[in-house]
Order: C-alpha cells, then structure tokens, then sequence
C-alpha cells in the first residue's frame, strides 16, 4: 500500500485551505487545487515505459513545486494495465468521480483510442504521448493536443538523412507487425524512397515473437542498413541478436529501439545506431540540462523518450494555464489556449502546435556513442520545425489512406 | 426452490433493481454494468465447466467474433438489430465448430484446444488490418436503441444489461435444472455409465458447448455495447483465463458462483487497482487462498462455513479460514 | 542452400532451448497430472535469478544452477503448501498455478523494474562460429548441447536409477504405485523440484538469447504446452521430439509463409490433437 500519494494530497489541500483563509474572496476560485488526471501503465508487459512516464511527470512537479499558473495542482495516477477496456475505466473514475481538468496520457495507441469517443463526449481537453497517426489527423480529436510526436513523425527524418547524408540506396525494415510498427516504418520508406533511395525488405515479426533468429537469418547480405522500428523491449531484443549473428549491418531506427533507458544495457552492440526522434538525454539546453540531473538524482538513469513526453507535456500545460491566468474550468478558451502553446524553450527546443493538435518541433538524428564511459545518443543533426506532415502538403497527405503495413506500397521488394 | 431460495432471490432482485439510486455515482453504476457483463460471460463458461466438466480457455473468441461482426455490420449501415442478430449467429455458428474440434479431445486435451482455437481467433483479430484495426481496434459509432429505449445514460444502460443478465440467467437456469441439464450432469461424473444407458454423451457435451456459445456472444455483444470499441486485448489468452477464473473462483457448481467471482475480480482491476499498486499479485493471492481453504470456489465455500456456524448456534467467530485474505 | 542451412541450425537451436523449458512441464504433468500455468513464471523466475546472480559477479554456470535451485525451492513450496492440498482437482491446480503466475509476474516488475535485462553468454562463446561464409552464434549451439545432454541425463535418470523407475511407474499407474509402497508424495515433491528446476536453469541459459523482460512468461508458456501436446505428455521422448519439431515449424514456418506468423504453432497442434489425442509419444491419457 502506498500512502504518500494522497497523503500528499491531503497535506497539499490542507496547505491550500489554510492559506486561503485570509485571502479576499476574489481569488477564492483560485483556492481549488487543479486536478489532472494521469494515466499510465504500471503493471504488466508494458509498465517500464509506463513507469518512466511517471518519473518524468513527478521530476516536473516537483520542480515546479507542484504550482502552475498560480495555483495548486494535484495529480491523481491511474494503472491502465496496457489494456483498452481497464483505460476507459480509468479514464471514467478520473473525469466522473474524482472530475479532474484535464489528462495526461494514456501510453499505447490502443489505449488512447479506446477512450477517443469518451473524450470528445465528456469534453476532456488531454495532452497525449500515443503515437495514433490518425488521432490528429484523419479522425483529429478537437480535445487532444500531442507534444511528442506521431508513430513516423521522427521516422521522416531519418529516411532524408539515411538517402542525402550517408547516401543509403538499399535498406531492410524490420518492426512489429502492429499499428506503431507500421506507421513507424511507412514513414521511413515514404521519405527514404522518395529521396531515391530502395526498401528492399519489409519484415514483420509478431509482437511476443520469442526469438528474431529466423528473421535475422532473411535479412539480405548486402544492405546499406537495417531500419527497425520495435518498440519497448524488442528493439533491444532484436539489436542483441542480430550482432549475435555476427550481422554487421548499420542500424537506422524510429525514436524506440535505442532509448536512453536501455542504452546501458545493450552495450557495444548499439555503438553505431542511427536513429530519428525529437529528444534525447544529450540535447543541449538549459531546461534539458536541469530535467537529466533531475531524474539521474532520483532514479540513477539517463531519461529516455517516456519521462521526456510526459516533462513535455507538463510543460505545455504550464504555458496553457499562464495564457488563461489559471482559470482551467472554461474548458474552450482553455483548450484554445493549449493548441495554441508556443514555446521559444521547452525541453526539445522550440515548438508549436498546427492545427490538427500535433506539434510541430526540433527533430534529431542521434548516433550511439561512447561518451565518458558512457552510452549517449549523440545529436548528428538537427531537422527544424518538423510537422506530422514533414513536407507534404497536408491537404494531399490526409487524401491518402493512414500509414499501414501496405501503405505506401512497397515498389522495391526482392524476392 | 426452497422458499428460503425464493426469498433471497426475492431480495437480490430487489436490490439489483434498486442498484443506481443506492449508490448513485455515474461511475459506479457503470462498474455494476461491467460485473453483470462478466457475469454472463463467467456464468455461460461455467455451463461447460460446472456442469459439464469441461475447462475451457477460449471463451474471448466469442467477445471477438460477436463483438467484431457487430461493429462491421453497424459500421457498414446496417440496422443494429440485424447486426446483433447476424453477430450471435456467427458466433454460435464459430462454436458449432470449436466444440467439435474440442470435444475429440478429453482433459488436458480439451483445454488445449480451445486455447489454441482462441488464440487463432486472436490471431486472426490482430492481423486482418484492414478489416479489425489490428492492434489499434475498432470503435461501434454508437450503442443501440433497443425498442426506441436510448441507453446511452450510465443508468439507462445498467437497466439494459440487467434485462439481458435475467433473461440469460433464467435461460441457464433453466437449462441446467432441464433434463438435459441432468444428463449432462451424468455425463461429467459418470461417462461410462451414461454411454451404457444409451445416451450420446458426445452430442451432450458439444450441445453444451454450443449453448455456452450462444450465452458467451450474448456476453461479448454486451461488452462491445459497454466499451463502444473493440481491440484484440479482449481476445487474449489472458481475457479467456481471466473468465475461467471468475468462474472458479464464485464455485463453479452453482449458478451464484460466478456471478460472485465475476464481480471480486472486476472490482480488484478497476477500483482496488487504483489504492493498491500490487493488485496484481492481490489477486493471485485471493486465487490461492480461496481454492486452498475452499477447493469448490467461495460461494460453496461460504455456505459450507454458514451451515456450520448454523450447526452450533453460536457467533461466529473471525477464524483463520475467514474467505477475506489479509491485507 | 544457405538459407536451408541456417534455417535447420536455427530450429535445431531453439527446439534445444524448447526441450530445456518444456521436460520439466511433461515430467510434472506426466506424474502428477497437474496442468502446471506457472511454467512460464518458473521460466522467467530463473532468468532474473540469473541476471542477479551474474550482477553479482558469478560465473554464468553457476549462476544456471544456482537460479535452478532457487527456483525448484518456489516450486517444492507451491507442491507442499498449495498443490498438496488439491488432489485431482484440475480446475482448482490451475486457478492456482495462474493465480502463482500473476504473483510472480507482477513482483518480478517490482524487483527488477519493467526494464529488459541482458545476460551476457560467457565471453568465449560471444563471438559467432564462421564456416565458408556462413555466421552463426556459438552460444545457440553450446545451448543445443547442453539440451542434448539434459536429455541424455533425464534417460538415465527415468531409465536406470531406483527414482525413475518409481516415477515411471506412478506415471503409469499411481493406484498401484501407491498400493505396491511406492512413497509417491515425496516422489511428487522430488519431480516438483526437477521440473521447476529445469525450467528456472532453462531460463537462465535462454537469457543471453531472449533477455529478462516482463512477458517472458507469457511468450513462453504457450511453447511449452504446444510442445508438451505435439510430442505427449509424460514422455521425455516426447517432449525431446516435440521441441525439435516445434522448432522447424516455428523457423521454417515464419520463413516459408511469414502471413501465418500467428496459426504456424496453434494450427498442427489442433490437428495432432484431433488425430492423436495422446500426442506422439504420450504415456498420458490427456
């Protein structure tokens, strides 16, 4: 049992009212704590993104001192389990019982979609990390702003940069064969392909595939890179053995496979990853400086993507809240003022949101490094101002079916 | 019935009626729609396993195959009547032919199977983009208007779900306390014996089956209904043996069993899991305690330690075998 | 040719690792006939077991042994305290082993963290075995080796010594193993403790391949029953038979025909389990 959490609760309301008493009646709507909801995944197979979520939402209250716009703000955590039906559950308890303002998360796509039509019915403005492409864009949620990126936002990038800068002409893909892997690759080969570049390979190894032996064993021999695109464990997984097969080949990946939360436990076998994502531990400014000592004084590691989406979003709320001095509970200029959150500094640098609710941001390419004894994702490039769209004209872009295993069509594939 | 049977039945109807002016909040009420779903789903389970014998872990296959056809149909414009009733075809349909697969099977075997047939229904949910969303899932546009009734309020919809709930239980009821239901029963305990009196103890069983089918894409009609959106989760092996568990846990030989059991194990996910972090492992413990003090699951369990208490005319006292583990 | 070369190696390697998870699940349900769900939480056990142990700097095969101790010790507990209590009740044996398995599960995330764990191979066996232009890693076969030599261990253990002549003979008959004075409860201890044993070593040795990671037991234990199911329960042959083909299916199976990721496993243990109910070799009537 775990007390702290409302314990705290109860000494931050008794706190509030106690300070409250001598204030004029005015500011008595200010007296009222802001609730935010928070839903992550703390128990099973997905609860290590789950957990660093939370991390990194605590290291910002903390230096926040748990006071944004002015006023109180409590945090009500709730375990989604990683399944849709618990998710929507939870997302009830939070908005019908305990009537928060506003929510952040939930972690998977599924998750987040699960609730999609719950959130537009119960008008909840939600700040999210899932990578669902078509949640802003062709079913865009008007309650929902994401900071982090879609499932191929940072994929783009990567595909640019693996045709232009390391003049790549034949890369293999290997991801999850569910929605993030999808979106996560298609977003590569459209860009990698449309540069001049060849997906010879697509390969999708079901998401509890034990062993990536078989799959390992396909890949071609003379390919210019391997792009993989799992997500939580399997990236680490499927690096580890495809250097066990002694396969040299230089890895290219989306903003999963190398996190900083693995980073340490992979050792040389990641040396050399490319990868596309718009953070990392290494980037270079005041606020992320401040956020990596933060989580390395009370966790012992290096952040990785998951406590970065959910610092981010805690910072967009900030903002949101400054721009509406406080006043949470008119839910449309709120929401109004969250897509219209534009941060010169934030922990990814300069963002903004366009007008689907997804941002638009500094994008990395990151290279695996040895630094002071260390692993680091060192930043090699830096793309600005990256939109979901990257530079397709959006009206085009949402023409075109979402983003799938089979879309855009592979033209490359050898036998 | 026993007029004391009557009287407590009398009295849970009552109660169940009176549910959402009782406890009021929105959320709660939709919790009580969640248990009574799970308790049609436990309930036609346990028609194989109770009454049958027969354990199960692939009963999700019906939540996906009800709950899929019925979002495609409602999606694809067609009359959310006919939708349902197309969805329970099907489905029963899928367990005319599980349980013929299943049933060449004994034990073990059996259980396998119907894992294995689950899991290819899982499967196929997960993969067939196109069609489910894959991982992603699908979402029912809007819940039904059964009889022009709208049922989207908490409230209305717990009335909903407590019509079918009786409508189910009674049909079940009913189904056990038939004859059939008695040579079904033989057929668990006595196999040989009943092939011996001339009874085909195969098409007993593999009736049964289809029937718990039937009951079972009840159930996940009326989930789908609830969640308005369907993903492959709800078809795990985990969903499947979250059922079974429910089932056993209640007292798979009577018909309160799993409506208890359904109700202990969705209130642990959705509300314990909010104050206890380790929910977890609370109910793995729950499981353990429950079947090593009770082997035939809590509610025979309870009654056995009522009867004895009643036997010696005195106050109970808090034993060590109290059904509620410790903190 | 070359595909078909390290395709066969692949599935001959991970049928070795199979036999390693799923002798100890045949062996306890064979004797005991106990459907044991918390297989795959032994299996995972193990694994962390050994991330432990080699963090604290033993060497990795003792840290093998040692976790397979540490884990038979789980397992005897489960027998003595919860199992013992229910004699032939199928339903309630596995509400309990899963029951077993969420607790585990779910204190294995709160030991070791949500975070994949790598068990690094011994050092010599790190670098891939090279042979005219063909890679492969040198710890999947010594893996395959040691499953040869567990096997080759179990026979004689079932087949030549006073213990395994007892197991097999409750495995046959237990009414009148019992009657004959055959002290089956502490043989059901003793198999308890070899089986939970093998799969707590098997996890530590697959580490290197699969890493410590929430799941584990999930992905695996659906492999030990349809390996256990294939080959019979019961019947170390089976089980050994029982791997390797689980492992061709599996390798050749993805690679052949990758759009039938999912059925590849489930589809031909439907049909054996129509055709032949008892599996290929199983003493068991299932």
């Amino acid at each position: 049992m775990k007390l702290d959490r409302r314990t705290a609760i109860k000494g931050a309301l008794a706190a509030g009212v106690g300070s409250q008493i001598l204030k004029v009646p005015a500011a008595a709507a200010q007296a009222v704590p802001i609730q935010v909801g928070f839903l992550t995944v703390k128990t099973g197979p997905l609860a290590s993104g789950g957990i660093q979520m939370e991390q990194g939402l605590t290291a910002f209250f903390k230096e926040r001192n748990h006071m944004l716009g002015g006023r109180k703000v409590e945090v009500h955590t709730a375990d989604t389990a990683g399944n849709p039906a618990q998710t929507r559950t939870k997302t009830q308890e939070l908005v019908e019982r305990i009537k928060v303002n506003c929510l952040i998360g939930p972690l998977a796509a599924f998750e987040a979609l699960a609730i999609d039509d719950y959130i537009r019915s119960s008008q909840t403005p939600i700040l999210t990390v899932a990578g669902a492409e078509d949640m802003t864009q062709r079913k865009a949620n008007p309650w929902l702003v994401r900071p982090s990126s879609t499932s191929a936002q940072p994929s783009h990038p990567v595909g640019d940069y693996a045709a232009k800068d390391l003049k790549m002409k034949r890369v293999a893909c290997i991801a999850d064969d569910f929605a993030f892997g999808h979106e996560n690759v298609a977003g590569f080969q459209r860009v990698f392909e449309d540069a001049g570049g060849k997906v010879v390979q697509k390969l999708w190894p079901p998401l509890n595939a034990p062993d990536y032996a078989t799959y390992i064993s396909q890949l071609k021999p003379d390919l210019d890179g391997v792009y993989t695109g799992h997500a939580g464990s399997n990236g680490f997984k499927f690096i580890k053995q495809l250097r066990e097969y002694g396969n040299t080949a230089q890895i290219l990946g989306g903003f999963t496979p190398v996190d900083e939360s693995l980073l340490q436990q992979m050792g040389d076998d990641a040396l050399g990853a490319i990868t596309g994502n718009w953070y990392s531990a290494q980037l270079d400014n005041p606020i992320n400086k401040r956020f990596v000592a933060a989580i390395q004084k009370d966790y012992k590691v290096d952040p990785g993507v998951y406590a970065a989406e959910t610092y981010l979003c805690g910072e967009v709320l900030e903002q949101a809240l400054k721009d509406v001095g406080g006043k949470i509970e008119d839910k449309n200029a709120f929401m109004k003022a969250l897509k219209s959150v534009k941060l010169k500094e934030s922990l990814r640098g300069p963002m903004h949101f366009d007008e689907y609710g997804n941002v638009v941001g500094n994008n990395y390419i990151r290279k695996v490094e040895r630094k002071g004894g260390k692993l680091v994702n060192a930043v090699v490039k830096t793309y600005p101002d990256v939109s979901q769209f990257w530079t397709y004209k959006p009206e085009e872009f949402l023409k075109q079916p979402v983003y799938s295993r089979d879309y855009p069509p592979a033209k490359n594939l050898e036998q | 019935m026993t007029r004391s049977s009557i009287i407590w039945l009398v009295v849970c109807a009552l109660l169940l009626i009176a549910l959402p002016r009782i406890i009021i909040h929105e959320f709660y009420i939709n919790m009580a729609s969640q248990v009574l779903i799970f308790a049609i789903l436990a309930l036609s389970l346990n028609l194989m396993l109770g009454f049958g014998g027969m354990v199960s872990l692939g009963h999700a296959a019906y939540i996906g195959v009800a709950g899929y056809t019925c979002i495609l149909l409602t999606i694809a414009g067609y009359h959310p009547l006919v939708a349902a009733i197309v969805a329970l075809i099907l489905s029963t349909g899928c367990a005319a032919i599980f349980g013929m697969l299943s049933l060449r099977a004994p034990g073990l075997g059996f259980l396998m199977i119907t894992l294995a047939l689950g899991q290819i229904v899982w499967g196929v949910a997960y993969r067939a983009n196109t069609l489910t969303g894959g991982d992603n899932g699908i979402s029912l546009p809007a819940r039904p208007m059964p009889f022009g009734f709208d049922i989207r309020s908490a409230e209305s919809f717990y009335y909903f779900t407590l019509i079918v709930f009786a409508v189910a239980l009674f049909g079940m009821w009913r189904f056990v306390r038939s004859p059939f239901g008695a040579s079904l029963m033989g057929t668990r305990d006595q196999p040989r014996r009943m092939r011996m009196l001339g009874y085909n103890t195969w098409r007993i069983q593999w009736l049964t089956f289809v029937i718990a089918g039937f009951w079972g894409s009840v159930g996940g009609l009326m989930y789908v209904y609830y969640n308005l959106f369907l993903s492959p989760h709800a078809l795990t092996l985990q969903q499947s043996a979250e059922i079974l568990l429910m089932a056993i846990l209640g007292g798979a030989t009577s018909l309160t069993g799993p409506i208890v059991g359904a109700a202990i194990i969705t209130l642990i996910k959705n509300v314990v899991s909010t104050y206890v972090e380790r929910w977890n492992s609370l109910l793995g413990i729950i499981f353990i305690v429950v079947i090593v003090f009770m082997p035939l699951g809590l509610v025979p369990g309870c009654r056995a330690l009522w009867r004895k208490w009643q036997a010696r005319h005195k106050p109970p006292v808090p034993a060590a075998s109290a059904p509620e583990p410790a903190e | 040719m070359q595909f078909w070369i390290i395709q066969t190696l692949n599935s001959v390697a991970f049928g070795g690792l199979l036999f390693l998870l799923s002798s100890g699940f045949s062996l306890i349900f064979g004797l005991m006939r106990i459907p044991n769900l918390a297989h795959g939480a032994f299996f995972m056990l193990g694994a962390y077991f050994g991330y432990t142990l080699l963090s604290l700097k033993f060497n990795f095969w003792i840290a093998a042994i040692g976790a397979g101790l540490g884990v038979g010790l789980v397992g005897i507990i489960l027998e003595r305290f919860v199992l013992r209590q229910l004699p032939g009740n199928a339903q309630g044996q596995v509400l309990v082993t899963l029951g077993l398995s969420f607790i585990v599960a779910d204190l294995c995330l709160l030991i070791w963290t949500g975070d994949p764990m790598p068990l690094p191979a011994p050092q010599e066996l790190r670098p891939p075995l090279r042979y005219f232009g063909l890679a492969f890693p040198t710890y999947r076969l010594v893996v395959l080796g040691l499953a040869l030599v567990a096997a080759v261990g179990l026979y004689f253990l079932m087949e030549r010594t006073r213990i395994g002549a007892m197991i097999r003979a409750g495995v046959d008959d237990p009414e009148m193993a019992r009657g004959v004075g055959i002290p089956v409860s502490r043989l059901f201890t003793t198999v308890f403790l070899l089986g939970a044993a093998l799969a707590g070593m098997g996890g530590v040795l697959g580490g290197p391949i699969l890493n410590a990671y929430p799941g584990l037991d999930a992905d695996m234990l659906p492999l030990a029953l349809i390996v256990v199911i294939l080959g019979g329960a019961g019947s170390l042959l089976g089980a050994f038979v029982g791997s390797f083909i689980v492992g061709f299916l599996y390798n050749f199976g993805i690679a052949l025909v990758p759009d039938l990721a999912y059925f590849v496993l489930f589809l031909p243990m439907v049909l054996v389990l129509m055709f032949l109910p008892q599996g290929l070799f199983g003493r068991v009537q299932l």
